[in-house]
């Protein structure tokens, strides 16, 4: 019986020959590809083994805004956003499954510790054994500003369902708040067990696409804050604050039989007034026809210098100016016919926020921001300070950077006379703050115009003092009704006020 | 029955201030006896030294420090394994000595990565404190020292392979029936996980019969095939140069592969099936020398596997498991988190481990469903890598290999086949779970020999070492030594 003895053991040899082979296969040649699968929940275990930084806002001994806290659990730290929902398109969220969004998305490199910026801890690491926790991500945010936008979306007094904040330190471009409502509790999607998925779920399915950031990602007419731009087209064009505009309660443009009229008939009733009455005043006809003898080319231009078709704008971090949270782009709409001429009907109605002409909240708080600097547009962005987790060592502060000039110093002052004049005896008197001037410009949508758009309420602006920026704002009150426009510089106040709190009353 | 071990003058001489003693003794060996065992003590501390090592090392990556008490579990095995080697002095002192070491070694690795399972669910803090019969890791333990008494009883009370046979029919039968019993029970007392293969009492222990089976019917076959011998050899039919048997002979062979279809259709296990199937066909080739069982054990085999499958699209019903299982291991990534999720976490372990595995304590093995029982091997593989499976296979084969080296050897039908037989079907039960957990075949629930944690496979397969240990003795005992051999 020996023989066949041997031959078993030859069956045996080949079958743990076929074992070992197999396990080459799958330990060695597919090793790499099950190591980082999707579905191997070892990857999150080794993300989450090390604490992941804070995100905190510019106000110094502030509350961290975003931070890890130890767990029992399978994965070692469980993230946890104490500002809730005021900050959640800002900062995003980071869960366990899938990416992250907003600067956890951004500086996740930083937060996680994998940055080379950290590679001095980790190499420490290696011979201490320790687990040091990942970088702080310090923001522009100021603190007042960015819950004031968000309190005063959420509980405006019209009832308005939707809507944006952005405000901007015109000097530098750093973003002092950024809201949009609704927004959504990012602390049930970081969680560790199959409810993040659902509370995704539910999310995507509401009404009002609270996941949306609308300071960025949504584009709306801009109404009559547009005529702040074809003010500034009109002084490139050699006109000034005082020269006279053909106003009147109707303008019908070369070429239509549609009539543009004024929001109210005891707006410009009169035949002529002057560029800045007319811009106090919010006249439609005048700034119509102004439009239309500027003509589609210098709208276009100024409208560019300003910042519109920018589809390549980021905001978020300056030394990568590449990555961030995308922007929408903004655009005037098409203002020539086929042939290349003007479309002077459309520009006609375009010259006063409508038609095509599509903004984002951010596009038109930097319009405002440049003219409060001496139309030096500065690249707005998020991140202030990147320190170490120690949360001493400064690994990174941001250097402002001019993103454009979009007029000169002359023309900006001329605007901003313009827009105080607004503030102190036109339609934007609600957002005045005592001790400082605060120029701006309203935009309401009016039914009349464009049927979609029916009732925007809009507010930009900016606040002085003794000649220098403070802040600049734009609030969108979505679907607001009538008084919207009012209720907006009402809130752009407020946020402009928070800012100024934050800085000290300087 | 005289004692083959009483001691020679020879050994009297070697220690001269000691009389000649009656009676086996550990002080009176022969030499040749006493240099094995002496070989066998020191692989077993080496051993050992090596399961202590992994308990560091556990301790080391999921402490961060290694406490006193480390070596607790390794001691306590060292202690076992030393009573065991005792015996073997006493009763089997020609027995090969790499297989104690060896299955020692295994057993105690599963102690520790049991134990290192304990602690990963354990919370941080208590991790330090865990007892030492604590959890699965104490639990195996205890039932390694059970499984070694049992081997110890096994190798003191029978003190010659040949008088199992005495016992073939008795065994037989009861075999048959300890297959049968989980088919025929209700699911409730019989179902873990899909497979029919167990016998609960109360909620936290439960048997597996057909661990104990295994070794029964094996016994069984081998009686059966030596007196049958020549019969089933008999040719009559010559077909593309293979003799095939008779048609009347056909019987056994058939009764069993119906028994194997039974237990894969209503017991919902491959394995077990292809375990027992596999098993008797090769005892009756080893037996018969006639290759052509081979053919026909193989095509019945697979033919029915095949048929079992088709029928489980056809008709579903009791094949739709395996038709399941089947379709799992084509595509497990088809539906990752439904029903291949088993395999595809215990791939994924395996993946993660790589080359050289994270280290033992430093993986994630928790992560694989079912770690403690039939996935270890792919837990393992996460924290010990592609070169410390390759070594742990390694183990395994040398383990089949000295067995079968005793079926080479021993003198006696009986005892060549039962040899030739438990190594086979260890080596079978290994390739069939390694295979299953690797996607190399289609899964099935079968313990991984000295690893899993569960008593009924510890104590079947120590019963196993202890019978090749019996055997491996007959054989290795010179003829010289006074050792009456019938």
């Amino acid at each position: 019986m020996n023989a066949p003895l041997r031959r078993v053991g030859v069956v045996v040899m080949v079958l743990f020959g076929l074992l070992f082979a197999n396990l080459n296969w799958v330990q060695a040649y597919k090793g790499n590809d099950y190591r980082t699968s999707p579905y191997n929940g070892r990857v999150q275990i080794d993300e989450y083994d090390r604490q992941r930084g804070y995100i905190m806002v510019s106000n110094p001994g502030s509350k961290p805004i975003a931070l890890s806290t130890a767990t029992n659990g399978n994965l070692n730290y469980l993230r946890s956003y104490p500002g809730g929902a005021a900050y959640a398109h800002v900062i995003g969220y980071k869960p366990v499954n899938g990416t992250a969004t907003g600067v956890e998305q951004l500086e996740n490199d930083f937060l996680s510790g994998t940055s080379d910026k950290l590679f001095a801890d980790r190499l420490r690491d290696i011979f201490t054994g320790s687990h040091t926790a990942g970088g702080n991500v310090t923001l522009t945010l100021s603190k007042t500003a960015q819950d004031t936008a968000y309190e005063q979306l959420a509980k405006n007094k019209l009832g308005a369902k939707s809507g944006a904040v952005v405000a901007l330190d015109p000097n530098t471009g750093a973003i002092l708040a950024m809201a949009s409502f609704p927004s959504f509790d990012p602390n049930p999607l970081v969680a560790h067990d199959s409810k993040a998925a659902e509370a995704y779920k539910r999310l995507e399915g509401q009404a009002g696409n609270p996941l949306l950031n609308r300071a960025l990602q949504e584009t709306y007419p801009p109404a009559s804050t547009f005529k702040v731009l074809v003010s500034a087209a009109a002084l490139s064009a050699n006109r000034n604050p005082d020269t006279p505009l053909q106003a009147g309660p109707g303008y019908q443009a070369p070429g239509t039989t549609h009539v543009i009229k004024n929001a109210t008939s005891s707006t410009c009733p009169q035949e002529q007034m002057t560029l800045k009455e007319a811009l106090t005043v919010s006249c439609n006809t005048a700034f119509a026809r102004l439009g239309v003898e500027l003509g589609s080319q210098r709208l276009n231009d100024t409208a560019r210098a300003f910042g519109f078709y920018d589809n390549s704008l980021r905001v978020g971090n300056l030394s990568a100016t590449d990555r961030g949270l995308r922007v929408e782009e903004s655009v005037l709409g098409p203002l020539t016919t086929s042939s290349g001429g003007d479309d002077k009907p459309n520009i006609a109605i375009s010259s006063i926020g409508l038609n095509e002409v599509r903004v984002t909240p951010l596009q038109n708080a930097m319009v405002a921001a440049a003219i409060a600097n001496d139309c030096s547009q500065m690249r707005p962005y998020l991140v202030e300070r990147l320190v170490g987790p120690d949360l001493t060592t400064g690994l990174y502060s941001a250097a402002p950077k001019e993103l454009r000039r979009s007029c000169t110093a002359s023309e900006a002052a001329q605007l901003r006379e313009m827009m105080v004049s607004v503030v102190e005896n036109g339609t934007g008197k609600k957002a005045q703050i005592s001790g400082y001037v605060v120029g701006g410009k309203t935009g309401t949508g009016t039914a009349d115009e464009e049927a979609n758009a029916g009732s925007d309420g809009w507010f930009i602006g900016f606040a002085m003092k003794d000649g220098r920026p403070v802040a600049a704002v734009a609030v969108i009150l979505d679907d607001a009704g009538k008084g919207g426009s009012g209720e907006a510089a009402r809130i752009a106040g407020l946020v402009m006020k928070g800012v100024i709190e934050d800085k000290g009353g300087k | 029955m005289t004692t083959p071990h009483t001691a020679p003058p020879a050994a009297a001489a070697a220690v001269p201030e000691t009389p000649v003693a009656a009676k086996p003794s550990l002080l009176h060996m022969d030499p040749a006896a006493r240099r094995v065992r002496r070989t066998e003590l020191w692989l077993l501390l080496l051993a050992m030294a090596m399961v202590a090592g992994y308990l560091a090392a556990v301790e080391a990556n999921m402490l961060d420090t290694v406490t006193m008490d480390f070596w607790y579990p390794a001691g306590v095995l060292t202690a076992v394994f030393l009573a065991l080697h005792v015996v073997i002095r006493l009763r089997a002192p020609f027995a090969d000595p790499v297989l104690v070491p060896t299955v020692a070694l295994l057993n105690g690795l599963g102690v520790a990565f049991l134990r290192r399972l304990d602690l990963g669910r354990a919370k941080i803090d208590d991790r330090p404190e865990l007892a030492i019969f604590a959890g699965d890791g104490g639990k195996q333990l205890l039932w390694t020292l059970i499984a070694v008494t049992g081997a110890m009883a096994l190798l003191w009370f029978v003190r010659d392979h040949r008088e199992v046979s005495k016992y073939a029919w008795t065994l037989g039968l009861a075999g048959i029936v300890l297959v049968l019993l989980p088919a025929v029970l209700p699911g409730s007392v019989s179902e873990v996980n899909g497979a029919k293969l167990w016998i609960r009492f109360g909620s936290f222990f439960a048997i597996q019969p057909g661990e104990f089976a295994k070794l029964m019917l094996l016994a069984f076959f081998a009686y059966y095939l030596v007196r049958k011998r020549e019969v089933l050899a008999l040719a009559s039919r010559r077909f593309l140069g293979i003799d095939f048997p008779r048609g009347r002979d056909l019987g056994p062979v058939i009764v069993v592969w119906a028994l194997s279809l039974l237990v894969l259709v209503f017991e919902k296990d491959l394995g077990t099936s292809l375990l027992y199937f596999g098993m008797f066909v090769v005892t009756l080739y080893v037996a018969t020398e006639r290759v052509s069982w081979l053919i026909i054990g193989l095509v019945l085999f697979f033919g029915g596997a095949v048929l079992a499958y088709v029928l489980a699209g056809a008709v579903g019903g009791p094949f739709t498991n395996f038709g399941q299982r089947v379709e799992i291991w084509l595509d497990p990534f088809a539906e990752p988190y439904d029903r291949g999720y088993q395999l595809v976490q215990s791939m994924l372990g395996l993946g993660t481990g790589g080359m050289f595995g994270t280290g033992p304590g430093a993986g994630n093995p928790l992560l694989v469903p079912e770690v403690r029982n039939d996935f270890i091997f792919a837990g393992m593989g996460e924290e010990v890598g592609l070169f410390g499976l390759t070594a742990m296979l390694a183990l395994y084969l040398l383990v089949v290999s000295r067995g079968l080296r005793a079926a080479l050897a021993v003198r006696d039908s009986f005892g060549k086949l039962l040899a030739g037989g438990l190594a086979f079907t260890l080596a079978l039960q290994v390739f069939v779970i390694i295979g299953g957990v690797s996607k190399l075949i289609p899964l099935t629930g079968q313990t991984t020999p000295f690893l899993s944690a569960g008593g009924s496979s510890l104590v079947a397969n120590w019963l196993l070492v202890a019978l090749l240990l019996r055997i491996s003795d007959a054989a290795r005992t010179p003829a010289s030594t006074g050792g009456v051999r019938r």
